[in-house]
């Protein structure tokens, strides 16, 4: 299985998605922003950071990057494509997934763990998983998810809501939101499902020694869902 | 010719930036404010000499880029 993943000037945990592609058995290939073409590949990422020093918008700048378009392309025809922190960020300001992402409500830098709860696994990306909750991290300062009442509406009923901030038990009341976000979504989907955008680092969790082993699960869980 | 611009944030959603400033101005002694909303501001020099050109070109900008019409709203404020 093959993958990409993109690399802006600014982003940062572009080389910690490189090592957890590979760990999990996808050939993974780095790709250069100004790049115009994509390698031939099963999946792409846009990964966290800081692109454009944040400029603007957070990912404004790098959605309209030259091999942005590409990425786009490769979207709309039903490839996979996964935006983390930034990379959501990024997916956001290309108008592949719906809303934006502001501010956190408490104007703090927010670096921790949390814990996240899958809604729905009709999907390229939590089919077959066989646990609901798990263990991410976040760090970010815009990852307050905010969309107007009609959007709302809409991705509720299209199943649209990737994961939502919980606590361990999986419950998603409003004191486990750690930055604002509308309804706790921590991460969403487009209609079709193939592009998925989150705040949360998976690859930040693949090594049971340094961190924890759910980001392993979601990765071994993706591989063989691609297959 | 100069043109510029300014993006407000529109009515509904939250400024929690514009929030921090009310409450540094309400410690500083700055009792009377009701609530402070934060903005971008852009002065574009552009090779156009007429103004209505001018003004769809800027226009065309905030759409395409400089400002997120799902949060914000744009206003050309002057050409000179």
């Amino acid at each position: 299985m093959k993958s990409a993943v993109i690399t802006f000037p600014g982003s940062n945990c572009d080389r910690d998605m490189d090592v957890a592609l590979n760990k999990f058995g996808f050939k993974n290939k780095m790709v250069w922003h100004d790049d115009n073409e994509l390698p031939k590949s099963d999946l792409v990422v846009l990964p966290g950071g800081f692109s454009y020093g944040d400029y603007l918008r957070c990912g404004s700048m790098a959605s309209k990057s030259k091999i942005m378009q590409s990425v786009i392309n490769f979207a709309k025809s039903g490839g996979l494509v996964m935006g983390i922190c930034n990379g959501f960020q990024i997916l956001i300001e290309t108008g592949l997934v719906p809303g934006v992402l502001l501010r956190n409500k408490y104007t703090q830098f927010i670096c921790k763990n949390v814990f996240v709860k899958v809604d729905s696994k009709e999907n390229p990306y939590f089919k077959n998983l066989d646990k609901d909750i798990f263990e991410f991290h976040i760090a970010h300062n815009e990852g307050n998810y905010f969309c107007t009442k009609d959007q709302l509406k809409e991705i509720e009923d299209n199943n649209q809501i990737a994961i939502y901030y919980c606590n361990k038990d999986g419950q998603t009341e409003n004191q486990y939101n750690p930055n604002g976000s509308k309804k706790n979504i921590a991460g969403i989907f487009n209609k079709e499902k193939n592009v998925l955008g989150m705040m949360p680092h998976p690859e930040r969790m693949i090594d049971e020694c340094l961190s924890g082993e759910d980001g392993s699960i979601f990765f071994k869980n993706l591989i063989n869902n691609i297959k | 010719m100069k043109v510029s611009t300014i993006i407000t944030l529109k009515k509904d959603v939250l400024d929690p930036q514009g929030k921090v400033i009310h409450q540094a101005l309400d410690g500083m002694g700055f009792k009377n404010v009701n609530e402070i909303r934060q903005g971008k501001y852009f002065e574009i020099d552009i090779n156009e000499e007429d103004p209505k050109k001018a003004k769809l070109i800027v226009e065309d900008m905030c759409k395409k880029l400089l400002a997120n019409l799902v949060i914000e709203n744009y206003k050309i404020i002057e050409t000179q």
